[in-house]
């Protein structure tokens, strides 16, 4: 019987793996999908939790700001890297190093 | 245990799975396209979590907004960048490799254990898993959502679409860059036409 335990699970796995994606992997564009995976896994926990509480939707309400806000994230990101890659010729984390003194 | 319920169990481990595979062909795959690809791979497979989940209306959003949007624009921004997403030489090294898969091992132990260990499930001591409560009819609708979201949930909503309509415009502004730098740049290089160039773009008037 599959239980609320279960999703939670699942939940902290692809967590961790979008965490560890996002602090290893150097290529920009890689880093912005471990941090889509990231809220991909909270989006799970907060809907399998509304389904211990059903009277309410709450728990996909946030789930819901959470995938608009994703989208704009996405949006403004993508163009940060297409702006950054103009100015420094790399889409590699250790290579934009602009701010360095 | 009925056969509905071993459905129910071979269902949520089959979309599990696929998340998990995605996920990490997500964060592994040195191609960004097939890392996208793991990211839609993974984001189908939750979308079949939420049905599971009685969440009908998150799985469409889900789908609309994940898999139609943001995946179409890391596609569209690599392909962008061409070859250059995929930066040569200098991958990850080994050291890190381990190190990320270490520390991805140990962050999922955690995450497991403090699941495992949460006193919420604890009943008289025992350690029980929580089940789900028998699915009312109007659980996860488009109906009851919209309850939520235009009833208590009214003033993010509007607010999340301003918030939307500035990451459009600011994303535009950043990826456009600024307009005069352009042209300037442009011109001399238009100037500066190599006879070649110049003797291709009219092949026909030299024979």
């Amino acid at each position: 019987m599959i239980s609320l335990q279960h999703y939670l699970i699942l939940g902290a796995l692809l967590f961790s793996i979008g965490t560890m994606g996002f602090l290893t992997r150097r290529n920009v564009i890689v880093a912005l999908m471990s941090i889509e995976l990231m809220l991909n896994a909270v989006n799970l926990t907060l809907v399998a939790f509304n389904r211990m509480h059903q009277q309410a939707h709450t728990g996909q309400m946030f789930a819901f700001f959470i995938i608009a806000v994703a989208a704009a994230e996405a949006a403004v990101g993508l163009a940060i890297v297409l702006a950054l890659y103009r100015v420094a010729k790399t889409v590699r984390t250790d290579q934009a190093d602009q701010l360095k003194g | 245990m009925s056969s509905m319920d071993t459905l129910k169990t071979i269902y949520f481990y089959l979309f599990a799975l696929a998340t998990v595979v995605g996920a990490l062909s997500t964060i592994i795959a040195k191609n960004p396209i097939r890392g996208a690809m793991g990211l839609l791979l993974t984001i189908g497979a939750m979308a079949g979590l939420f049905l599971s989940l009685h969440a009908e209306f998150m799985a469409a959003v889900q789908l609309i907004v994940y898999a139609g949007a943001v995946v179409v624009l890391f596609l569209f921004a690599i392909m962008l960048l061409g070859p250059d997403a995929l930066p040569p030489g200098g991958h990850e090294t080994l050291g890190i490799r381990v190190a990320a898969g270490a520390g991805t091992v140990l962050a999922a132990i955690a995450g497991v254990w403090s699941v495992w260990e949460w006193d919420g499930v604890r009943d008289h001591g025992h350690r029980v898993f929580t089940r789900f409560p028998t699915a009312e009819p109007t659980t996860g609708t488009v109906e009851s959502v919209a309850k939520e979201v235009f009833g208590p949930g009214l003033v993010p909503f509007e607010i999340s679409s301003a918030l939307l309509i500035v990451a459009v415009v600011g994303a535009i502004a950043v990826a456009r860059g600024r307009q005069g730098e352009a042209q300037k740049r442009k011109l001399p290089a238009v100037a500066a036409l190599p006879d070649a160039a110049r003797t291709n773009a009219a092949p026909e008037a030299a024979e």
